[in-house]
Parts: structure tokens; C-alpha cells; sequence
């Protein structure tokens, strides 16, 4: 009993300074982010030192559109002068009050769809928006036509005629 | 019927052979302006050789291409040359809209006064132009890039060919090559100016609202490429 405790408490001692251990660890990884995010904010505090609202609008409203210059980024993440001019336009549209569908229809007008991650629906988009579940859909649907088939033939290989079963009963027998 | 299932994988082998094919032919770099046979965004710009302000409304009647340049495009001086020539030989006016001539990079030392900056600008763009040939009848200078976003520049050069109303009928991304302007540009200059002088569009009191109701048979097929 007392040995067993001993081994108790010794188990309890190694596993709370293991837990420590760990603690100071992850505090340690969460300073290092903490402190190399305040770096990354010092290098390009300027634009969000004007209006945090206006900022927040203006990240969420680009992330959504597409920069011109460099297609794989978002007008909000793009580096190219262009973005910055476009952020620049968007900035002002939002402090002229504008709504997010003005925003982007203002940028639409200009550049056309292409500028939006999530193009409106109209007959255009149709194949992009709907065409993945067609797809899906036909898929599903010859699964289904070829698990039915495949049913279908192995009842057929494993049913025996009477002629047949009429045999086997006689081979069983022998 | 089971013969012919060693077809299916081949079929859409082909499919996917003509998408990738159709694919690899297109630049994914040009992106068709919704500005097409819609009215030409009005401004009012400097110009270049400081002779006043200039608005497109100066050029109503005419068929007139707008190129968007600076001299920090590398593309232009591959362009420049044969809108020199261009502009000698055919007599279409050339207008050039100076893009965002003054670059982040020039501030770089600090902020610019807008009096320096068109300067700058200026005596810049003059020295190119006497190096390179000076195709345009006038340019004017966009300098924070607001008249280019109207016209939904997204990249230099760009030409854009303005009819008698003043609206958008053609735009071309990039360099345009001798090619461009003798397959695409001239067939539509003259067509627009037949249509202006037979008057086949009478209509002169229609206004920019009434733009996305062109006539089909005025959307030329070659207008977006």
C-alpha cells in the first residue's frame, strides 16, 4: 500500500513537471507568434492607423475580388501598385458611405465579373454554379445504374435452374 | 455494346485533349472590358504639354484611339514604334493617357507636391518622346491612375478606339503590333466612320444611359477576343 502510494506521488510529481514543462513551452511558441505578428503589424501599420472600422470593411469587402495584375490574389492580400490604388478606391467609397454592393458593382463596371470570387448567378454562371452537382448527379446516377446491373447478374449467375438443382441434390446424396 | 465500352476512357480523353487545347490558346492576362460599346468615361486632365485641361468631349465626331502609356512601361517601347508609324501613315488621332507617371518609387525620398510631380512628369514623358517619336496628338496626365480605373486599365499599354459618340467600340491589352491594327483596329476605324457619315445611327440624342441597348449588329465579334 505505502509502496504503492510512493509510486502514487512519484507519478503525480513527474506528470505535473512534465505539464510544466509543456506549459512553458507553448508559452514560449505563443510569445514568439505574439511578438513576430506585432513585427509583421509594425512593417504595415500605416494604412490601419486611419480608420480600424474602414480597414475592416475594406479587408472584408477585397477579400472577395480579385486583384487584376497578379489573378491568384485577392485585392486585399495583392502587393501590386494597382491593388493599392483600388484599395485606395474602395477606402474612399466606404467613407462616401457606400454599400458593399455598390463597392463591387463599382469595381464590376469596370473590370467586369471576373473581379469577384463568387460571380452573381445569371444564365452565364449557370455551368460554373450548377455544374458541379450535374455532375455529381450523373455520377450518382450511373452508381446507381451500374450497382443495379451488377445485382442483377450475380442473381442470375447464382440461381440455379431446377435441371441444375435436380443435380446437385444427387451429388449431395452420393 | 460491350465492344464499344473501350471507347468511353478515349472519348473523354478527346474532350479533355479540345479543353486543354481551347485553354492553352487563350491569355489569361486579357480579360474582356464590360466597357465594350458603352460610353467613354468623361474626364478632364492636364495635358501633357500644358496647353489647358482636355475632356473626351473634344473629340466627339471623330474616331480617335486612346493608348495608354508611360515611360516606365517596359511593353510601350516595344509598342511605340509602330504607333509612330501608324499614326503617319493613317491619320487616325492617336490620344495618350500618361499612367500614373510618377511611381511609389519616386517618392521614395518623400512626398511630392502635385507641381512637382507634373513636372516631373512632364519633363520626363517630353524626353521619351523625343527619343522614341511622338505619335500622339496630345497626352494627357493621369497621375494618381483615377481617369485609368474608370477605364478599367489594368495593365499598360493599353488602346482603346472611340467612335463619333464617344463610346467604347474596341480595346486592345497589351502591345498592339502592326497585325492588330491592320486585321482588327482599321476594319472597325472604318466602319465606324462609314456608319458616322452614312448616319446609319441617327440617333445623336441618345445618351450614355441608353449604351448597354446597342444594337447587336454593332457589337463587332472581334471586339472581344
Amino acid at each position: 500500500m505505502k509502496i504503492a502510494d510512493h509510486f502514487k506521488t512519484r507519478w503525480l510529481a513527474h506528470t505535473l513537471r512534465k505539464s510544466a514543462r509543456a506549459l512553458l513551452g507553448l508559452g514560449l511558441i505563443y510569445f514568439f507568434m505574439q511578438s513576430s505578428s506585432l513585427w509583421v503589424h509594425a512593417d504595415e501599420a500605416k494604412p490601419l492607423a486611419e480608420d480600424p472600422v474602414v480597414e475592416a470593411r475594406l479587408v472584408d469587402i477585397a477579400q472577395e475580388l480579385r486583384c487584376l495584375v497578379c489573378q491568384n490574389e485577392s485585392l486585399a492580400s495583392s502587393r501590386a501598385d494597382l491593388a493599392d490604388d483600388l484599395r485606395r478606391e474602395v477606402r474612399s467609397l466606404i467613407k462616401a458611405g457606400k454599400s458593399d454592393d455598390e463597392i463591387r458593382s463599382f469595381l464590376v463596371s469596370r473590370y467586369g465579373d471576373f473581379v469577384l470570387y463568387r460571380p452573381k448567378i445569371k444564365p452565364l454562371t449557370y455551368g460554373l454554379w450548377f455544374g458541379p452537382f450535374l455532375v455529381l448527379i450523373l455520377g450518382l446516377f450511373f452508381l446507381y445504374q451500374h450497382l443495379k446491373a451488377r445485382a442483377v447478374t450475380e442473381q442470375q449467375t447464382s440461381a440455379l435452374t431446377a435441371e441444375e438443382r435436380e443435380r446437385l441434390r444427387a451429388i449431395l446424396k452420393e | 455494346m460491350i465492344q464499344k465500352k473501350f471507347l468511353i476512357p478515349l472519348v473523354l480523353f478527346l474532350v479533355l485533349v479540345v479543353f486543354l487545347g481551347v485553354g492553352l490558346r487563350r491569355d489569361p492576362k486579357e480579360i474582356p472590358s464590360p466597357l465594350i460599346n458603352t460610353a467613354a468615361p468623361d474626364f478632364e486632365l492636364p495635358t501633357l504639354k500644358g496647353e489647358g485641361n482636355f475632356s473626351p468631349k473634344a473629340y466627339l465626331g471623330r474616331v480617335w484611339l486612346f493608348n495608354v502609356w508611360a515611360t516606365w512601361c517596359v511593353s510601350c517601347r516595344e509598342e511605340h514604334p509602330v504607333l509612330v508609324a501608324f499614326a503617319k501613315r493613317e491619320g487616325v488621332p492617336i490620344v495618350g493617357l500618361s499612367y500614373k507617371e510618377i511611381q511609389p518609387s519616386d517618392e521614395d525620398k518623400g512626398p511630392m507636391s502635385l507641381e512637382s510631380k507634373l513636372s516631373l512628369a512632364r519633363a520626363r514623358s517630353f524626353e521619351w518622346l523625343k527619343k522614341h517619336g511622338d505619335p500622339y496628338q496630345l497626352s494627357v496626365l493621369d497621375l494618381d491612375g483615377r481617369v485609368g480605373i474608370n477605364y478599367g486599365v489594368y495593365g499598360v499599354p493599353e488602346t482603346y478606339l472611340i467612335d463619333t459618340k464617344g463610346f467604347i467600340r474596341y480595346k486592345h491589352i497589351g502591345p498592339v503590333t502592326p497585325e492588330v491594327l491592320a486585321q482588327e483596329v482599321m476594319p472597325l476605324v472604318h466602319e465606324l466612320q462609314k456608319e458616322a457619315s452614312t448616319n446609319s445611327w441617327p440617333n445623336t440624342s441618345r445618351n450614355a444611359e441608353l449604351a448597354p441597348s446597342t444594337p447587336q449588329s454593332f457589337a463587332p465579334s472581334y471586339a472581344l477576343k
